[in-house]
């Protein structure tokens, strides 16, 4: 990989993975610390590197300087509130050691139950798809300004104001309980399928942009799909709709930058692999009786 | 040639700010680069010193230890190098490009008492 590619490049894949876990730690309250203990870790990464050079594991390394980081800041917090409320002394955690997990399985349970945070009820369509864009894809507000042809502020004020709610409402970073799960599941399929779209019939003229947002909602459902709780039928539908459509993907737009039709389409652009995987998962999705939605736009597709 | 040390201070991020996204976070890692590089090439580079962690301790007296100095204070250092030159008037002048200074640090040169 090139140097300068590096740490978009970690960006992408670590940013996501540091904040769900830090979240999963410290609640959905400390969201903005969290969010400000990544991006100070990686602005250290960009000082450090460039007069160090590369650490022998650069993801090692954020993971080991936002720890640290999230041990100073939150020892810190505990001695003030301690000082400024004594009652609240025996709720502050000042004196557990502080530890966190950065094994694969909690960096996957904690970006799953983020998802399920995410999608809770008490925010809007709208602002879950900018939240998940920001919080679970790594995506810049600038990105996501451009992919919903709006302005950076407007976004910004929109994603800021998501995230107090979620603190308001003290959303717990957790998977729902049993019958609730297929709720809920419910409203994440939703927002991954908006986003799945969002990329596939955006009008916004960034051709990157647009596919890699098809590939991160792809990736989001894949995880549903990983974890045996989630995995079920309608998730396996979605999947499978989302890999037909984009096995196309090539085939769709011409030189120039225009839609061509199905009956038009140049066949041999169309993505095979793309094709197999998502009859593999409608066949994994046909186990039991449920028919959803889109096991209907599937099976069209 | 005197010796001299160059410690980086930077102020936190202000918490409205729109956090940088990431080719804005790699493009800050070029200038560092370049400026080493530079001051390599014209053999003022003596050690490419230290990052430091955010935690620290400050032992005073009588067994007195206290925990900081935290980092919302500007006075925390951030990191140091040591280059060489010929007065702390040429040490400055090659402190005039360091990287920290774009984003609201500062940098303090201090010259290192030689012992011979």
């Amino acid at each position: 990989m090139q140097d300068q590619d590096l740490i978009p490049h970690l960006f992408r894949t670590e940013h996501r993975k540091m904040i769900s876990v830090l979240c999963k730690r410290f609640g959905m309250e400390n969201i903005q610390v969290a969010e400000d203990i990544v991006s100070d870790t990686f602005l250290l990464a960009a000082e450090s590197w460039g007069l160090k050079g590369m650490p022998n594991n650069p993801t090692a390394w954020l993971y080991a300087i936002s720890k640290n980081k999230a041990k100073d800041v939150f020892k810190h917090l505990a001695v003030f509130t301690n000082k400024i409320a004594p009652k609240l002394h025996q709720d502050a955690a000042e004196n557990q050691p502080l530890e966190i997990d950065w094994s694969l399985k909690n960096i996957h349970d904690s970006q799953l139950t983020m998802m399920f945070a995410i999608c809770h009820s008490s925010i809007s369509t709208e602002a879950q798809i900018g939240l998940s864009l920001n919080l679970l894809c790594g995506f810049g507000v600038d990105e996501i300004a451009d992919a919903f042809l709006s302005n950076r502020e407007t976004i910004y004020k929109r994603l800021s104001r998501a995230k107090e709610k979620l603190k308001a409402e003290k959303v717990k970073i957790e998977l729902p309980s049993g019958s609730e799960i297929n709720q809920r599941l419910d409203r994440v399929m939703t927002t991954l399928y908006l986003l799945f779209s969002e990329g596939y019939y955006s009008t916004s003229q960034n051709q990157t942009l647009r596919k890699e947002l098809c590939i991160e909602a792809m990736r989001l459902t894949l995880m549903l799909i990983d974890d045996p709780r989630t995995d079920l039928p309608a998730a396996n539908a979605l999947l499978s709709l989302m890999c037909f459509h984009s096995s196309r993907f090539d085939a769709r737009i011409n030189a120039l930058g225009d839609l061509i039709l199905y009956e038009e389409q140049d066949e041999k652009l169309w993505n095979n692999e793309l094709i197999g995987k998502g009859q593999y998962y409608l066949n994994r999705s046909s186990r039991g009786s449920e028919i959803s939605k889109y096991h209907l736009e599937a099976a069209i597709a | 040639m005197n010796e001299f040390l160059l410690i980086f201070r930077r102020e936190t991020r202000k918490e409205d700010n729109i956090p940088p996204s990431p080719e804005q976070i790699q493009a800050m890692m070029k200038p560092w680069q370049d400026w080493l590089a530079v001051l390599s090439a014209k053999d003022h580079l003596v050690s490419s010193g230290n990052q430091l962690a955010h935690e620290g301790k400050v032992i005073k007296p009588n067994n007195l230890v206290t925990n900081g100095p935290y980092v919302e204070i500007k006075e925390a250092i951030g990191g140091y190098i040591i280059i060489q030159a010929v007065s702390i008037e040429a040490a400055a002048e090659l402190s005039k490009d360091c990287p920290i200074l774009s984003v609201g640090g500062s940098v303090e040169v201090r010259q290192i008492v030689p012992m011979d």
